[in-house]
């Protein structure tokens, strides 16, 4: 998990992934610009930078964003949330940008999101079209691309999740997508905040449990 | 020294809802004449004149400075400025 100046929900995601996920985590610092060794990537959600000029945008020049250009290259898993998927757009891992909400508010509430691939190591765990409960918090989560990436997405199937009820004006109701390979994921919605009863729902779990699954048959094909 | 004034601007038809709520704002305040509002940024830069101005601000903009999926950008030079 990378933690940049102003990310806040680092230990949120490090709670979901050490208490309600069981596996181990750790916590790397920005400054820290190794990121070699780890089975799975994760970016937290915040306000790096406070935002300053775009979101993501001074992060996304970070040095520890090379050491994470260079494992996405090497195929392994990395999911970016909230800021950390302004962080992926920013760095050009995702294509498209994230412009101010539609109707300007910072919108903080579950969101109904319909799963439109589970075919990838993310989203294994989910039916296909399954209707799962995640929290929203942002104000620029409008995502924005032009028609021919657009089109591309929907060929090569990486739009991941769409909104039910578009909360922010995304185009095509977008909630999350892939890169092409497969390995990179970005999402506005909050899955590691859904990951336990007493947060009010437990389908963010399926993603992290997706993501451990497929290591496992991969380690173990591989080994 | 000269001082480079950057100019960023959102893309014809993407979405500026800042704009959009200050054109609403003006036409409150009776501004019938306001017809769009589109919101951008400014930034204003000190370099020295041994820098080739061209080529590093078009990779500034490029890299940082302006986000190509969604902002265009223009800047001017002035020469010859004293800080």
């Amino acid at each position: 998990m990378i933690v940049f100046p102003g990310s806040n929900c680092d230990r949120d995601m490090y709670h979901a992934a050490k208490d309600a996920l069981g596996e181990e985590a750790e916590l790397v610092w920005y400054q820290d610009s190794h990121l070699s060794g780890y089975d799975a990537i994760l970016i937290p959600g915040g306000f790096s930078y406070g935002d300053y000029l775009r979101c993501g945008a001074i992060a996304s020049t970070s040095k520890i964003v090379d050491s994470l250009k260079r494992e996405a290259e090497r195929g392994t898993p990395i999911l970016g949330v909230c800021n950390g998927f302004q962080i992926l757009l920013e760095a050009g891992l995702l294509p498209g940008a994230l412009l101010r909400n539609e109707k300007l508010k910072f919108i903080c509430h579950h969101e109904t999101l319909v799963v439109k691939n589970n075919q990838t190591q993310f989203t294994s765990d989910y039916q296909m079209d399954e209707e799962i409960s995640i929290p929203v918090a942002h104000g620029e989560g409008n995502y924005y691309c032009d028609d021919e990436t657009l089109a591309q997405l929907k060929t090569n199937q990486q739009i991941v999740f769409t909104y039910k009820d578009n909360p922010n004006g995304s185009v095509a109701d977008i909630a999350g997508i892939i890169n092409e390979a497969g390995n990179v994921l970005g999402m506005m919605p909050h899955p590691e905040r859904a990951t336990e009863t007493i947060l009010g729902s437990m389908d963010g779990l399926k993603m992290f449990t997706s993501l451990v699954k497929n290591w496992r048959d991969s380690y173990v094909t591989n080994a | 020294m000269k001082k480079v004034s950057i100019h960023i601007t959102l893309k014809e038809g993407v979405l500026d809802p800042e704009g959009k709520a200050i054109e609403g704002s003006l036409a409150t305040l009776g501004y019938e004449g306001v017809k769009e509002v589109r919101v951008g940024k400014l930034i204003e830069m000190y370099m020295d004149d041994a820098v080739d101005v061209k080529a590093e601000v078009e990779a500034m903009c490029q890299k940082l400075l302006a986000n190509p999926v969604i902002e265009n950008y223009t800047y001017d030079v002035e020469e010859g400025v004293v800080s």
